[in-house]
This record gives C-alpha cells, sequence and structure tokens, in this order.
C-alpha cells in the first residue's frame, strides 16, 4: 500500500514533468482505488452500484484539471483521496441523498482488492453530446475514435494547436456541465 | 466513453499544465486593483491632512493592521485552495492584525487623551466606514474568488470568506487613507464589521463560485 502510494507520487512528478506515458500509467493505477471508492460510496447512500463509473469519470477529470493544486513535493495520495472524497460526496448529494463519508474509509479501500471495472456510464457520454460543435468533434475523434492529436487536427482541418485548445476547453466543459447538471 | 477511452485522453492533454493558483490570484486581484482604486477616488479620496496625519502613529498604525489582515487572508486562502488542506493550524493567522488592534488599543490607553473613550470608539465616519469598506471591496472579492476558482478549495465557503477578509483588508487599506478617525477603538469596531459584512457575502458566493 505504501509502495503503491510512493510509485503514484513519482508518476505524478513525472506526469508534470511532460511524461504523457507516466500519467496514463498514474490514471490507470488510480482508477481501481477510485471505484472501489465509489461502488461503496454509493452502497452506503442506498444507491445503485452501477453509477460508480460515472463517477469514477469525474474524479479522473478533477484530478486532471486540478493537478496544479498537487504540491510536488507533498505525498500523492492525501491529495487524490481529498479529490475522490469531495467529487463523491458532491455526487451522492446530487443524487439526493446528504451523505457523509468517512476519511478512515479511504484508507481501508486502499487495502482492498480494487473492484472489477463497470462498463455502463452515460453522464460523460450525455454531456458530450451537448458541448459546442468543436469541441465535441474533437473529444469524439480523441477519445472515442482514439485518433491522434495529429491526426484529428488533419482530419477536421485544424491546426494542433488548435485541436490542443479544443480538448482542454472541451474536458473543462465537460466538467463543469457534470456539476451543474 | 469508457473509462479506459477517458484516461487516454486525458493523458493527451498533459501538455496543457495550469498556472499555480497563487499566480492566477495575484493576476486577478492586479486587475480588479485599479477599479477600486478609481472608486475610492471618485467617491471618497484621501484626508486633506494626510502629510501631518503621516506623523500620528494611530493613522499609520491603521495600515499596518489594515495590512496584516490582506496578508494573512492571503495566505490562509492560497492554502485552503488545495484540497487536501483543512483550516486547522492555519487559521489562526487570522489573529494577527486583530493582535496588533489590541496593542494599538492598549498603547493608546496609556497615552492621554483629549476625548472620552466612547467618543473616539463612535467617531465620525462609522456610517461611511460601513459603506465604503464593502463597496470597494466588492471589486477585490470577484476578483479573488474568480482566481480561489482555479484551486481546488475542498471548504468553498471557508474559502470565499477568506477571499472575503482579504479584499475587505485591502479595500480597509484604500479607505484609511480617507478616514479622519484613527483610534484604535475605532478601527476595531467599525472595520472589524465591515470586514465581517463583507466576509458573510464571501461565504456565500463561495458556496456557489468555489465548487469545483
Amino acid at each position: 500500500m505504501r509502495e503503491r502510494e510512493d510509485e503514484w507520487t513519482g508518476l505524478m512528478r513525472a506526469a508534470l514533468m511532460g511524461d504523457d506515458a507516466a500519467y496514463q500509467r498514474l490514471l490507470r493505477g488510480i482508477a481501481p482505488v477510485v471505484r472501489a471508492l465509489a461502488r461503496r460510496g454509493l452502497a452506503r447512500a442506498g444507491q445503485a452500484v452501477d453509477q460508480a463509473e460515472d463517477i469514477v469519470q469525474e474524479i479522473l477529470l478533477a484530478v486532471h484539471l486540478k493537478r496544479h493544486t498537487w504540491d510536488a513535493n507533498a505525498p500523492f495520495a492525501p491529495w487524490l483521496f481529498a479529490i475522490a472524497r469531495n467529487k463523491l460526496i458532491d455526487a451522492l448529494r446530487r443524487r439526493g441523498r446528504r451523505v457523509f463519508v468517512n476519511i478512515d474509509d479511504f484508507a481501508e479501500t486502499l487495502a482492498e482488492e480494487p473492484a472489477a471495472e463497470t462498463p455502463s456510464t452515460r453522464e460523460v457520454a450525455t454531456q458530450l453530446a451537448q458541448l459546442p460543435a468543436r469541441q465535441r468533434d474533437v473529444l469524439q475523434s480523441i477519445a472515442v475514435d482514439s485518433t491522434s492529436i495529429k491526426d484529428t487536427a488533419q482530419k477536421l482541418a485544424m491546426s494542433e494547436g488548435a485541436v490542443r485548445v479544443a480538448l482542454h476547453r472541451g474536458l473543462a466543459s465537460l466538467t463543469a456541465r457534470l456539476r451543474e447538471k | 466513453m469508457d473509462t479506459d477511452q477517458l484516461i487516454r485522453t486525458l493523458a493527451a492533454d498533459n501538455a496543457h499544465q495550469a498556472r499555480p493558483v497563487g499566480v492566477v490570484l495575484a493576476l486577478s486581484l492586479l486587475s480588479a486593483a485599479p477599479v477600486s482604486v478609481v472608486l475610492f477616488l471618485t467617491i471618497l479620496g484621501v484626508r486633506p491632512d494626510v502629510m501631518t496625519a503621516m506623523h500620528n502613529p494611530f493613522f499609520d498604525l491603521k495600515f499596518v493592521v489594515t495590512l496584516a489582515l490582506a496578508l494573512s487572508a492571503l495566505t490562509v486562502s492560497l492554502h485552503l485552495a488545495r484540497p487536501e488542506a483543512g483550516p486547522r493550524g492555519w487559521i489562526w493567522l487570522l489573529l494577527i492584525p486583530l493582535g496588533v488592534l489590541a496593542a494599538g488599543i492598549g498603547s493608546e490607553m496609556m497615552l492621554p487623551q483629549r476625548l472620552p473613550m466612547m467618543t473616539r470608539l463612535v467617531g465620525h465616519n462609522s456610517r461611511v466606514c460601513l459603506s465604503a469598506i464593502p463597496l470597494i471591496s466588492l471589486p477585490l472579492l470577484v476578483a479573488a474568488l474568480i482566481g480561489l476558482r482555479h484551486g481546488a478549495p475542498t471548504r468553498p465557503a471557508l474559502t470565499g470568506a477568506i477571499a472575503g477578509f482579504l479584499s475587505a483588508g485591502l479595500a480597509a487599506t484604500l479607505y484609511a487613507a480617507h478616514c479622519t478617525d484613527d483610534s484604535p477603538l475605532f478601527v476595531a469596531t467599525w472595520y472589524t464589521l465591515a470586514a465581517l459584512a463583507v466576509a458573510a457575502v464571501g461565504a456565500l458566493a463561495g458556496s456557489r463560485m468555489l465548487r469545483f
């Protein structure tokens, strides 16, 4: 557990230095842990655990958009759990229950086996469809069709810089829409 | 979109690195400052006897108090912009301006005074003080909230209240140059009430604006 947290910290440091592969490995590493938290939170609130993946995606988006608030000299796990807890409480509240999430749950969950992936995700896809056309096309191309930034630029007759801007804005407005829905 | 696709997309956006919250907050406050200064100069202006007032240590003390409030609130708000941060240990920084104020009241008590205590406390400008500080602080409060939105505060109302103290401290620094009531008793009463009002507005706005 300790080892894994140190690994996360190292990966995030590398990611912030521009190592995209390390960043992807980090996100893949934290996803199952975050998923277990979301399932537990839903179960405690008496909600169907098959909505967990929507919450996982919201947490990953928040991790991505707020990673500049992580202090690279501090361990990564407490920061991650603060973000995850905040998003989980928000998501459960939106689903109509007042909930209390104990921070100790996070430590417990870490020691457990990661939960298997649940494929059902509706919310991100729904909000994606409602984004401004350019952001939607870029996200659709990169996320769903797995096209590279370079090929997306060619396909949509945009510069690579413009694709990058649309990609980032798309992720930011996706997050805002998920929060306000 | 499944989670694996999302992860690949986020990794593709890794090149986008945001600026630190402190930088964004500073830029935001700097762009709002001229608005507040112009507001101050149009509706109030610096008091005419400012050159002689500067020799009065109690006039100068007002700026120490208001700047101490602004700086301690700035420090606390930047701390709270980190998601894992709690108010514990940091919130006490806000006692620094109160400590300075208490020391000022103490030393004024030891000096012979022409006016009785209540007269000094009530002063001449209490109503102007109560309306001017919140008014001048509004542009700064909006700027502070916009800057802190860039962070990830998990206590949005509290962070908003601290943003209120930050903007009230800056606004009071301007206002202090206008006000002819220099007694620390006046400052402790009316400046504090004005700052609390701005903090309440900040808490309310923060609980909506600062969620992420």
